[in-house]
């Protein structure tokens, strides 16, 4: 469900650039999904067709690079990486976490026609 | 097969959403209106939470509400019944209000400068963590008839809220809702969260949340100082 939404928002932004680039259909889209960012792959392709078809973007390929999940420790003032976001530093065990990276959802470059 | 053009996007999924956010945050700031967007599972007790608040609250400050739900009408119905400005938004199949829609809303509505607005955002801990309205603060309820453990299962939503609610505390004693625990999960997912604990139902604890949104509403003044005094 959530995925769907974000589908419907990649859309959006698909028919915008569409307009500004001047161009009529988009073959390949790839995105930028972070591990902590609660994005599930295969429910967002799953969303991605049922979302585009009708649209610029039907039949396209959705290729998605997963970035991981980081967070600087206070306690060792390092970077670590983190699967979740409750989830303590692997190193000191400590839960002064920020996270740095692997929140990203963003959609990076299209091949279109 | 020839091989199609290559267009730089580098734009966030939710880059749409988030420009009608900004612009609803432009007019809560040059009006001076405290947005708060409260979020929770379907039958945490928000609506009534917010009937109460209201009545708490109506006598000084001057109140306005947008209330999301798929279908219905009736939760503006309950609010409309305590006297204050509220506009439904039915989301159809939608699970979150956007920014978009709440700005349309803030056009019919016409909140008052200086007042507080409460979103009441469709029953749902996943899709609304993400979705910005513009709001000053995401307030999470939690009834203590739901899982202690909610804050890790549905971590985005409570790493996304400045404040936790944990409502029902009038039905501790016949539950075994461990507090702590539940507090303790939610600072895992975000250590500077705020919790307070009430009851809507009996009242008990309704002073500290009253207190929290009259200091929240000091920090959306500050730059209306013309502003303070009004109700």
């Amino acid at each position: 469900m959530h995925e769907m939404s974000l589908c419907e928002s990649i859309l959006q932004v698909l028919e915008q650039s569409a307009a500004d680039r001047g161009f009529a259909r988009v073959r390949t889209v790839w995105l930028e999904i972070g591990q902590l960012s609660a994005v599930e792959p295969e429910a967002m392709r799953f969303g991605f067709e049922v979302v585009t078809r009708g649209s610029l973007a039907e039949g396209a390929r959705l290729e998605i690079v997963e970035l991981p999940g980081q967070a600087w420790c206070m306690q060792c003032a390092k970077t670590v990486r983190v699967q979740q976001r409750f989830h303590a530093c692997p190193d000191c065990g400590g839960r002064q976490l920020q996270v740095t990276g692997g929140e990203e959802m963003r959609i990076k470059e299209l091949e279109v026609d | 097969m020839s091989q199609g053009r290559m267009v730089q996007i580098e734009q966030d999924i939710l880059s749409k959403n988030n420009e009608y956010a900004a612009a609803n945050r432009r007019f809560f700031s040059e009006h001076g209106i405290l947005a708060l967007n409260l979020v929770s599972s379907p039958g945490s007790g928000k609506t009534m939470l917010l009937t109460r608040t209201i009545e708490d609250l109506k006598g000084e400050l001057a109140v306005t509400v947008i209330e999301g739900d798929q279908q219905t009408d009736n939760d503006a119905e309950r609010i409309r019944a305590t006297g204050v400005k509220a506009l439904q938004i039915n989301t159809g199949k939608g699970c979150h209000l956007d920014g978009h829609m709440v700005g349309h809303a803030l056009q019919r509505l016409k909140p008052a400068d200086g007042g507080v607005l409460f979103i009441e955002n469709v029953g749902n801990l996943v899709c609304p963590a993400a979705f910005d309205l513009g709001e000053a603060h995401k307030v999470t309820i939690l009834s203590v008839t739901e899982g202690e453990d909610k804050p890790i299962k549905y971590p985005d939503m409570f790493h996304a809220s400045d404040l936790m609610i944990l409502n029902k505390t009038d039905l501790l004693p016949y539950l075994d809702f461990d507090v702590e625990k539940c507090i303790d999960n939610a600072r895992r997912v975000n250590p500077g969260i705020r919790v307070l604990q009430l009851s809507a139902r009996t009242g008990e604890g309704m002073a500290g949340w009253c207190r929290w949104i009259r200091a929240a509403r000091q920090l959306a003044l500050v730059e209306h100082p013309e502003l303070a005094a009004s109700a």
